[in-house]
């Protein structure tokens, strides 16, 4: 009863977390290249002096504005989550988290704020120079708030440069830059915001093509449409080269991660990559089920992926749940009992400092470090329990990579019509314009169910998992703010919609 | 000082949307910071613990709550896998 209290606990604060989490995901993405096209079209206004160009500058201005105020202050949210369903892995890792975000206050959201209102107020106040110096710094002060959080978020997925203080019962950063620079750290950064460049550059594309749909604002849509296309194909090509480092390093340090999101229970050497499939949801690691109802795979394409090398061995589920020590793989259970080590000589050791046995504190000290390792696995009950949700992490992968290919070929597309003359005629892409955003979207939000799903059971990798994270309280308090969150962020994604729908409508004249 | 001052007051004066923008901010945080955190959100080990000493033994509390029965049987183990 106690076990289905707990759960349910973890689910609300997991579901509480992704809602909070998806939601201010709308506006973040959107911020980060939205910023840097406005640096481009100010650019372009102060190289040519064409006031054509200053006009389109203030319009889309004017919607970054709208989003930066009505997403500002949602990723708090995530930090009350952490005070009040995360105690216990708040306070544990708290000396890890201070650090990057301590730089993002003092580096990323100085730069931000400093010359957000000389972006926005400064027009007939500075010079043209330096009024685009302001515009730039608020793109690259945006990008750098970005850095240091996906720096921690990095850090939960490949805990690196830290030590465990057994005292004070918290990690301890000892390495800030083997944190800064981790290949974990570095992919989803480079990943993340050039995915958020692409959203900026689909957002653009939409409005844009509504206008010439509308027969509107024709000039300032072509103008704005070139920049943004050109800015959304080469971002959505840093998107594809980045998640093919992304996945090289999950490859690494989180391989039960890349088995799940190409729902691979097999080790397979010349592994291939699943082009397209249906899973079979009776499929589970216990059983001898097929895993997949059908399957389109691309031979050898996952094994090169991984590891760089054709024919190379890609560890499936099972490898990695029992072990493999043909290909020198250790099984759960082994590194469970190492767990188990490891959290029964923490409890020697709080047990020696509590009676003042500094023999005993330093012997205990010294099992715990040589099994730290694996502490995570000593609070799983089952092997199998380290196993994320597969269905959910491999649609969402596959999700991610079929909405994130089609966005090149969209601004190919807006580029030759445009480069031909006729894009106003093509009617039928000026609607796929518009629904390039929603493409965009979908394209995010799966990245993230990848990334936190896919690490599941774990708060942090290998060492915490979340049910040991959470804080200890009932699941119905969870519940009522979860439905007070839904409320709160449907109001204000209905106020952004309205608000931005209003602007858009009034187009540049009104500015 | 005084050109700084002027430069946001004008600022400010001159908004349209932004002032909608602003009573939009105002009323979040106001319900985030005054409703929501006073009332539903609270920082559980600050408002239960007063020193670090005591939110680091609730917390090591909770990571050995359960201690396992197996000791000392893993040293051989090899290291790898994560």
């Amino acid at each position: 009863m106690i076990e289905q209290l707990s759960a349910a606990t973890v689910g609300w604060a997991r579901a509480q977390f992704a809602l909070t989490a998806m939601y201010h995901w709308i506006f973040v993405p959107l911020t980060l290249g939205l910023s840097f096209l406005l640096a481009f079209f100010e650019s372009i206004y102060v190289k040519t002096g064409d006031e054509a160009w200053k006009r389109i500058t203030r319009f889309w201005m004017r919607l970054f504005a709208v989003n930066f105020a009505i997403g500002i202050a949602t990723g708090i949210i995530l930090e009350f989550e952490f005070g009040t369903n995360w105690a216990n892995y708040s306070w544990m890792v708290g000396d890890i988290f201070g650090a990057p975000l301590a730089a993002e206050g003092i580096f990323a959201f100085f730069i931000e704020a400093s010359f957000f209102a000389v972006m926005f107020f400064g027009w007939e106040r500075v010079s043209k120079r330096t009024h685009l110096f302001a515009t730039w710094m608020v793109a690259i002060g945006s990008n750098l708030s970005a850095l240091w959080i996906l720096v921690a978020n990095a850090w939960m997925q490949h805990p690196v440069g830290m030590q465990f203080n057994a005292d004070l019962a918290r990690f301890e950063m000892k390495d800030f830059w083997a944190i800064l620079f981790s290949p974990v750290a570095i992919s989803k950064f480079t990943h993340t915001t050039s995915s958020g460049f692409m959203i900026g550059s689909l957002f653009v594309i939409a409005v844009s093509s509504w206008f010439l749909l509308k027969k509107r604002h024709l000039a300032m849509a072509r103008k704005s449409i070139v920049v943004a296309a050109v800015f959304g194909l080469l971002s959505s090509l840093m998107v594809g080269l980045t998640g093919d480092e992304a996945a090289h390093s999950i490859a690494r340090v989180q391989p039960m991660k890349l088995a799940a999101f190409e729902g691979l229970y097999d080790g397979e050497e010349n592994a291939g990559l699943v082009a397209a499939g249906i899973m079979n949801h009776a499929k589970q690691v216990e059983n001898d089920e097929d895993s997949f109802l059908f399957e389109v795979k691309v031979p050898g394409l996952l094994s090169l992926l991984a590891n760089r090398r054709p024919g190379s061995f890609v560890p499936g589920i099972n490898d990695l749940v029992y072990g493999n020590p043909k290909h020198n793989i250790v099984g759960i259970k082994d590194k469970m009992v190492r767990g188990k080590e490891a959290v029964w000589a923490l409890g020697k050791y709080k047990e020696a400092k509590a009676r003042g046995d500094e023999a005993g504190a330093a012997a205990a000290l010294v099992n715990f470090r040589m099994n730290r390792d694996f502490l995570g696995y000593g609070y799983l009950e089952r092997p199998e329990e380290a196993v994320p949700p597969v269905p959910l992490t491999f649609y969402s992968f596959n999700v991610m990579v079929v909405a994130g290919t089609l966005i090149p070929l969209v601004c190919l597309l807006f580029l030759y019509f445009i480069n031909k003359g006729t894009l106003i005629r093509q009617r039928w892409l000026l609607g796929l314009g518009v629904a390039s955003l929603l493409l965009g979207y979908i394209a995010q939000q799966a990245g993230w169910l990848v990334a936190e799903v896919g690490r599941q059971p774990w708060a942090i990798q290998g060492l915490l998992p979340v049910s040991v994270a959470r804080t200890n309280i009932a699941a119905s308090s969870v519940q009522t703010t979860f439905f007070m969150f839904l409320i709160l962020f449907t109001l204000l994604a209905w106020a952004e919609v309205r608000i931005m729908v209003t602007q858009i409508k009034k187009g540049p004249e009104e500015n | 000082m005084q050109r700084i001052f002027s430069f946001y007051r004008d600022g400010f004066a001159g908004m349209t949307t932004g002032r909608t923008l602003w009573k939009i901010i105002v009323i979040k945080l106001l319900i985030l910071f005054g409703v929501i955190r006073l009332f539903f959100m609270p920082d559980v080990l600050v408002e239960h613990y007063k020193s670090d000493a005591e939110k680091a033994t609730h917390v090591m509390d909770a990571l050995t709550r359960a201690v396992p029965a197996v000791t000392g049987a893993a040293v051989n183990i090899k290291k790898g896998g994560k």
